[in-house]
């Protein structure tokens, strides 16, 4: 396996993550892999996988699990380069420091709806990683499951090493939380929704108005601070929202579709708001959404989900470098036709409105 | 009650652009946690602050929650002390009517404070405190406090009423924190009791009815409006185990001087209070769902 290789990215290639990449594998090889990460989330493995981004390049064949052990006994190897955003400082995380999440045969059953099945996914501290997928895919159960809200019924979820089953204080304490609904307390100024969650986690007092401050500051909400959140608009709840979220100094985000509904403007808004904040801290973003040119533009992996199961796993470039090699065409791919091929091209009645943001993605694309 | 999550606007006009982030020392460092007891102390702290800062805000609450007590004083109060149809030994009914108000009036508080979590559950608040490093408990009694907060605003309100309309109420420091006390424990379990129901019940429409339902027969089975004596001896056993008849008694005998157990009432409204909180937080799980 040479680093020259072309990557793989919707089989079962990332060892660390060792996601179910459905769309070329068999699923008993996946377990086989689900097993393996459930191990030693801290251990060996996030020396191969210590590398943000690190999508291990292999043959198509590795989602056997005698390929993937070898990966994993082999740490030698030092973490591939990802293919096209070289790692800044502020990326790479310090040697040894565990994943951010470890999710392992993860689980999850609303009634006759099997919201979550055996997903498998790894997220490398300091990189931002997009869960993407229709609606309906399972993409805020999981989240849910992560943030402790939900049990974790069958498989194993870690964040930093915690386990979110039996740790749920210690992981919430890491974790800035923005649900998919706008939900700012609207009886409330911005600066007091902030101080709220200062207080809850513990600020003391002598740093709770600078700190405030300064989560206001880093979303530019100062001017609009002392107003009541009902009178904000969308785009300034999930600022508002945002700064919620970071006035604890989380080491990793959880965003659930920070831009759902909001106005393309407001969206790129935002989006430059956790960039930066990201650029600034170091922390680790996990973010879901179904527009593709965000992922593609802001994010460093893209899981993509579809009926509850991850169906690929990569940079966006090596997913859109992946189908341009399996359709053997000169046109370059967008995410979105990754995303088409892979969860099918007809999305059905859950397809909801991914059509609709196909007029909007094409102005974002990026070199693929 | 201005629960709803903040309504974006049609319209959004967010041009601004990111700048460069470089005044962000102080959001690098997680705070140091807390521990033991501290926790749901700050906690509740915390919550009390939210509904003191909201009715900063909007104090419209206030004010047509005194409609209902003034009326029920002025109107059923004037009148039953008229006819003397209610026998009160040694008081004038208005007075005896006066700390059953109080009561009744932070009941419907309380009750409709923990309604309002099935509102906070909808709009995602719930949800984000529910991932912040809060103890379920502790979130049960920092809900339960504000409750208390609400209804000990509301209850000076109904006080000053009194007062105005010739109640001769003490005004004995002592006997008032007394007073302030009761009056949060029993809100404490009436909110920890809607809180449960909604534990149970999951959806709004289902609380409200069932909120409507329980708050009357809970203030007509109590020693509020009339005396133990005269009731009809199956009204006096669920008189006997209405919290609120422990509580009124409680406010009668600090604020009138009557005849009181206010060892048995303290007791029995801090048992309430903590029983409420524990079933209220083991049904929260099922509203995070
Ligand atoms: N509380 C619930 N009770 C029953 N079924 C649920 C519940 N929550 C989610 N589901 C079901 O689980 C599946 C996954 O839902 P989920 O909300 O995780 O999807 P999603 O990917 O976040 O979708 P969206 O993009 O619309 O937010 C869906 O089929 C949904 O109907
Ligand atoms: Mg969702």
């Amino acid at each position: 396996m040479s680093d020259e290789e072309r990557p793989r990215a919707d089989a079962n290639a990332d060892v660390g993550a060792g996601v179910n990449g459905n769309a070329g594998g068999g699923a008993n090889a996946n377990e086989n892999a689900g097993g393996g990460a459930n191990g030693n989330p801290t251990g060996a493995e996030t020396e191969a996988g210590a590398d943000p981004g690190s999508l291990t390049p292999t043959g198509a064949d590795a989602a056997t699990p005698t390929a993937a052990d070898a990966t994993r006994t082999g740490a030698t190897r030092t973490g591939a380069t990802p293919a096209e955003r070289p790692a800044t400082p502020a990326e790479r995380p310090a040697p040894g420091s565990p994943d951010a999440v470890v999710c392992a045969g993860l689980s999850y059953v609303f009634g006759e709806t099997r919201a979550v099945d055996r997903v498998d996914l790894r997220v490398g501290a300091g990189e931002v990683f997009g869960l993407l997928g229709p609606n309906g895919a399972g993409k805020t159960t999981v989240i849910r499951c992560m943030t402790t809200l939900l049990p974790v019924p069958s498989g194993k979820v870690t964040v930093f090493g915690h386990d979110a089953a039996k740790e749920a204080m210690a992981v919430r304490r890491l974790l800035g939380y923005v649900p998919q609904q706008l939900s700012a307390d609207g009886g409330l100024t911005g600066r007091e929704n902030v101080t709220l969650f200062a207080r809850v986690f513990d600020v003391s007092r002598k740093e709770r108005a600078a700190r405030v401050q300064q989560a206001l500051e880093a979303v530019d909400l100062l001017e609009s601070a002392d107003r009541l959140a009902k009178t904000y608009s969308g785009g300034m709840v999930r600022r508002l929202e945002l700064a919620q979220a970071l006035v604890s100094a989380p080491r990793l985000l959880m965003l659930d579709e920070p831009t759902i509904g909001l106005d393309p403007i407001a969206r790129t808004s935002v989006w430059e708001h956790i960039d930066a904040v990201r650029r600034a801290t170091g922390m680790t973003v996990l973010v879901t959404t179904h527009y593709m040119d965000e992922a593609d533009q802001y994010c460093d992996r893209v899981a993509l989900m579809h009926r509850g199961r991850i169906r690929a796993l990569g940079t966006p470039g090596e997913l859109k470098a992946d189908l341009r090699e399996r359709r053997a065409d000169d046109s370059e791919p967008t995410l979105e036709d990754v995303f088409r091929d892979v969860a099918g091209s007809g999305l059905g009645d859950e397809g909801g409105d991914f059509r609709s943001v196909r007029s909007t993605r094409r102005t974002a694309t990026r070199v693929g | 009650m201005s629960e709803a999550p903040a309504a974006p606007r049609p319209g959004s006009a967010d041009a601004t652009t990111a700048r460069p982030v470089d005044q962000l020392d102080l959001l690098l460092t997680p705070p140091t946690p807390r521990s033991g007891w501290r926790v749901p102390a700050a906690r509740a702290w915390a919550m009390c602050l939210v509904e003191l800062q909201k009715l900063r805000h909007d104090r419209t609450e206030l004010y047509t929650r005194a409609v209902q007590p003034a009326l029920w004083l002025l109107i059923f109060g004037e009148t039953f002390t008229r006819i003397h149809a209610i026998p009160t030994p040694g008081v004038p009914y208005l007075d005896y009517l006066a700390p059953g108000i109080i009561a009744q009036s932070a009941m419907f508080i309380a009750i409709f404070y923990g309604i309002m979590i099935i509102w906070e559950r909808d709009a995602g608040v719930l949800t984000k405190l529910l991932v912040t490093p809060t103890p379920r408990a502790a979130l049960i009694t920092g809900k339960a406090f504000a409750a208390g907060v609400k209804s000990v605003i509301q209850a000076v309100v109904v006080v000053v009423l009194a007062a105005i309309l010739g109640v001769s109420l003490t005004w004995n420091p002592l006997k008032l924190l007394g007073v302030v006390v009761a009056v949060i424990l029993g809100s404490a379990f009436f909110s920890c009791l809607s809180m449960s129901i909604a534990g149970i019940v999951l959806t709004r429409d289902r609380l409200m009815g069932i909120g409507q339902a329980i708050t009357m027969p809970l203030f007509f089975a109590s020693n509020a409006l009339y005396p133990v004596a005269v009731m009809p001896g199956w009204l006096q056993v669920l008189s006997r185990i209405n919290p609120l008849s422990y509580e009124v008694d409680a406010l009668r005998g600090l604020l009138l001087g009557t005849h009181a157990h206010l060892l048995l009432d303290f007791g029995v409204l801090l048992v309430a209070a903590l029983a409420g909180i524990t079933a209220a937080s083991s049904l929260l799980g099922r509203l995070a769902r």
